[in-house]
């Protein structure tokens, strides 16, 4: 059963999302301290390129993830330099920085394209790999995976059971407060952005050594506006922005199964199932129909549902601080 | 601890807003510390706690120089202020927004915050929801957790910016018993920035007068009113005589009128205004006067009653109908609801025109804009925006914006921040337009307010109106009965 075709889908639709998940974790990070990184999916591309070439010419993924951290955190210094420092549009920079990215990479990495390099090597956990259906599909992975869901766990706890999160989620939502109980809000802008940029380096070097093997232009277009949309689907949490990701991840899947099935159809039309798919939850979450539902449920389950389907952004998302 | 404060100035380009303050504040104390808008009172107390430095000036704890580099700062070293709009994070729960910045340890502990606010609450009789978030939190309630906040974090000074404004008068009992029991019982000094004389004159043991950035005066309480008022404005202002007025024909009338919203139903509201009328709605914020003031300006929808306008129904008029018909509505939220904050002067002009043509004739707008500016007194210029003008001259542009010759004029609470002057003025406007035949109906947390200018008043508590009182027969207990609900 292990091997069921059933089984195979769905853990390479939980293969291809660990990508989205851990730029989701990366970005809800930075959003939550007020910024909002734009540049994702340039970013990702020369994450993407950086990462290969490095894991190519050294021979070891580790140095190319490492290569491909730097390349997102300095990506997100500029962002964050350009509108803390300089007082600069972050969107603008942002945008700019997505053009410079996908352009840059397609020019630095031209020598590059299309060879075979260094793989995430495949390892499953042993004894939760038995698990009947659960451990084929998510512990039968590799290091990369693993990673993604422990991230989610940890941004999760970071967030919402730690001083630290306390303070980023202070400087997003309410700076003047945060700073009247001596939170350096401008610090914590900085190193959530830089913290945030990393993880997207991660996020496009998984790319291109683990899913699609090796580097050709525009590898990874399109993902990092995926996962902005998906921050902003997700609530802002890591979570749902995980299951945002999964579900992407299922639709896509879907949609190349469908297309394989009616291939009269025009591809393009089941490119656009994720979305409108998005835009249903969306609609679903925030309806009085869901409201109606949640009455209907016993007392007690009701504020921890409405609570898990509240969505509030950071109430100071894109803004300056100044501090006196 | 005994504060000294030096020779403080501060400077903002040309505007003085603290030109040398000397003063010295005692342990135990309560101190009022009152002015006009603009008299410096807020620059002052962001000193005081560490929002901003002085140009020049020295600040001394018990003889002993201080300088503070942040409002945490300050905290640190025993200054705490409380604004009017609590510095808390809205979307963060009672818990997290206590521990933010207070606990050092990486992992939050819940179980010593919700002991330590238990006991900080019970100690000054705060009722508070420890499990609720704070944007759901009442105004009042939200001030409760940041004077806890406050003091566990060590302030010895507490300084307390305009507290009671929209906040309900049981918490304003609450709130004063506390100040008194930190005062008197722990030593503390408190500093009380208020417009309301009523109670300085009642909580505090000495008044500080600010007039233009310079300390003009300080006396003990209790004093005659006429005393400090003298102090602020260096005469006492004139109270603007209600003149006797024969009322005329009705103007505004409902009947039966049911308003249902999210939060509250107004229910069987029965009113006739005439014209030349003023009809003061008194009441808790948030008692359903501002839901009826909303039905008649078209924002809200009855689903049940009429609302007739010269014995026409318009209960379904929306609000442009409704303003074209004369019906003027002045909100409360001057830039949220009132005015854009990034348009001009001119452009607001421009915008309230009951006629608009495709291109705008510049010179005509800025000859109409310039006398409308010196009729209606406003410190600013045709192309300041909005957010330029302080709150006194905002309101003065909204009084500017309404049209001429309306039928009513709608207000919530109209004189809110302002001080004794421009609240004067802008009642000198309104009692000019009912001479003029316009049906005043406006809400006013203030009661003094409420009493003075109405001829009629109803009492919302609720969602339910009183009966309607005649203003020359009736008490202020017994509209304070009815504010806490008893008939």
């Amino acid at each position: 059963m292990d091997s069921s075709p059933i089984i195979l889908t769905l853990a390479s639709v939980v293969l291809v999302s660990t990508p989205l998940i851990i730029a989701v974790c990366g970005e809800i990070l930075t959003e939550r301290s007020g910024i909002v990184n734009l540049s994702l999916d340039g970013t990702m591309l020369m994450a993407a390129m950086t990462g290969f070439i490095v894991a190519f010419e050294s021979d070891s993924v580790w140095i190319g993830f490492l290569a491909a951290m730097a390349i997102g955190a300095f990506f997100a210094f500029i962002v964050a330099f350009g509108s803390i420092r300089l007082r600069q549009s972050q969107f603008a920079i942002g945008f700019v920085l997505t053009l410079l990215g996908d352009d840059l990479s397609a020019f630095l990495g031209q020598n590059y394209t299309r060879i075979p390099g260094p793989v995430v090597k495949h390892y499953a956990i042993p004894i939760l790999k038995d698990i009947p259906i659960i451990g084929p599909i998510f512990f039968n992975q590799n290091a990369v995976v693993y990673f993604a869901f422990i991230l989610v766990a940890v941004t999760w706890f970071w967030l919402f059971r730690t001083q630290p999160g306390l303070r980023l989620r202070s400087a997003g939502d309410r700076p003047e407060a945060g700073f009247a109980r001596g939170v350096g809000i401008n610090f914590q802008r900085y190193l959530y952005t830089i913290i945030g940029g990393a993880l997207v380096g991660i996020a496009g070097a998984s790319y291109s050594l683990n899913i699609k093997i090796g580097w050709s232009e525009g590898i990874t277009r399109g993902l990092g506006w995926i996962v902005l949309a998906i921050v902003i689907f997700g609530g802002w949490s890591p979570i749902r922005g995980m299951f945002g990701a999964l579900l992407f991840g299922a639709t896509k899947a879907l949609a190349t199964y469908l297309q394989r099935t009616f291939p009269e159809v025009s591809v393009v039309a089941f490119n656009a199932i994720p979305w409108v798919l998005m835009i249903l939850v969306l609609l679903l979450v925030g309806s009085d129909f869901t409201e109606r539902v949640i009455m209907i449920v016993p007392k007690s389950l009701q504020r921890p549902l409405q609570r898990m389907l509240r969505i509030s952004p950071p109430q100071a998302l894109g803004s300056t601080f100044v501090e006196d | 601890m005994r504060i000294e404060l030096r020779d403080i100035r501060k400077y903002f380009g040309p505007v003085k807003a603290n030109d040398g303050i000397n003063l010295v504040l005692e342990g135990g104390r309560i101190y009022g510390l009152l002015g006009e808008n603009g008299a410096g009172k807020s620059t002052l107390m962001k000193i005081l706690s560490g929002y901003q430095p002085p140009d020049t000036g020295e600040i001394l704890f018990d003889d002993q120089i201080q300088h503070f580099s942040s409002p945490a700062d300050a905290l640190g070293k025993g200054i705490g202020m409380l604004y009017q709009d609590p510095l808390d994070v809205p979307a963060f729960s009672v818990n997290d927004n206590y521990l933010l910045g207070r606990d050092q340890r990486i992992v939050l502990d819940y179980k010593n915050a919700s002991h330590e606010l238990q006991e900080m609450t019970a100690r000054f009789g705060f009722e508070l929801d420890l499990q609720s978030r704070i944007e759901n939190l009442s105004l009042g309630e939200r001030q409760q957790l940041e004077l806890a906040r406050l003091l566990v974090g060590g302030a010895q000074v507490l300084i307390l910016d305009e507290p009671t404004t929209g906040i309900s008068a049981e918490q304003k009992e609450v709130l004063f018993g506390s100040m008194r029991k930190l005062a008197r019982e722990e030593g503390k000094t408190l500093i009380l920035v208020s417009h309301k004389l009523d109670e300085v004159q009642e909580l505090c043991d000495e008044a500080l007068v600010l007039q233009r950035g310079k300390l003009v005066g300080q006396t003990d309480i209790p004093c005659p009113n006429e005393k400090l008022v003298k102090m602020m404005f260096g005469q006492v202002p004139e109270r603007s005589a209600r003149p006797d007025f024969d009322l005329g024909e009705v103007v505004l009338e409902l009947i039966d009128l049911r308003v249902p919203t999210y939060r509250l139903t107004i229910k069987d509201i029965n009113l006739t205004i005439r014209q030349g009328e003023i009809f003061g709605f008194a009441g808790l914020e948030g008692s359903g006067q501002r839901l009826v003031l909303q039905a008649c300006a078209g924002l809200l929808q009855p689903d049940h009653g009429k609302i007739l306008l010269d014995g026409q129904d318009v209960s379904s008029w929306p609000y442009h109908r409704m303003q074209n018909a004369g019906v003027g509505y002045v909100a409360d939220g001057r830039l949220e609801e009132g005015l854009v904050a990034g348009l001009t002067i001119e452009e607001h002009v421009e915008l309230a025109k009951p006629k608009h043509s495709f291109f705008i004739n510049r010179k005509v707008l800025f000859a109409i804009t310039e006398t409308k500016i010196e009729q209606f007194q406003i410190v600013g210029r045709p192309d300041s925006t909005a957010d330029e003008l302080s709150g006194g001259n905002q309101q003065r542009l909204l009084f500017a914006l309404l049209r001429d010759n309306q039928k009513s004029i709608l207000l919530e609470n109209p004189t809110r921040g302002l001080d004794v002057r421009s609240s004067n003025w802008i009642w000198d406007q309104l009692n000019h337009r009912r001479e003029g035949g316009t049906a005043i109906l406006f809400m006013s947390s203030d009661l003094d307010e409420i009493f003075e200018r109405s001829d009629r008043i109803a009492v919302f508590s609720g969602g339910n109106m009183s009966r309607v009182l005649e203003t020359v027969n009736t008490s202020v207990e017994e509209i304070g009965h009815l504010i806490g609900g008893q008939a």
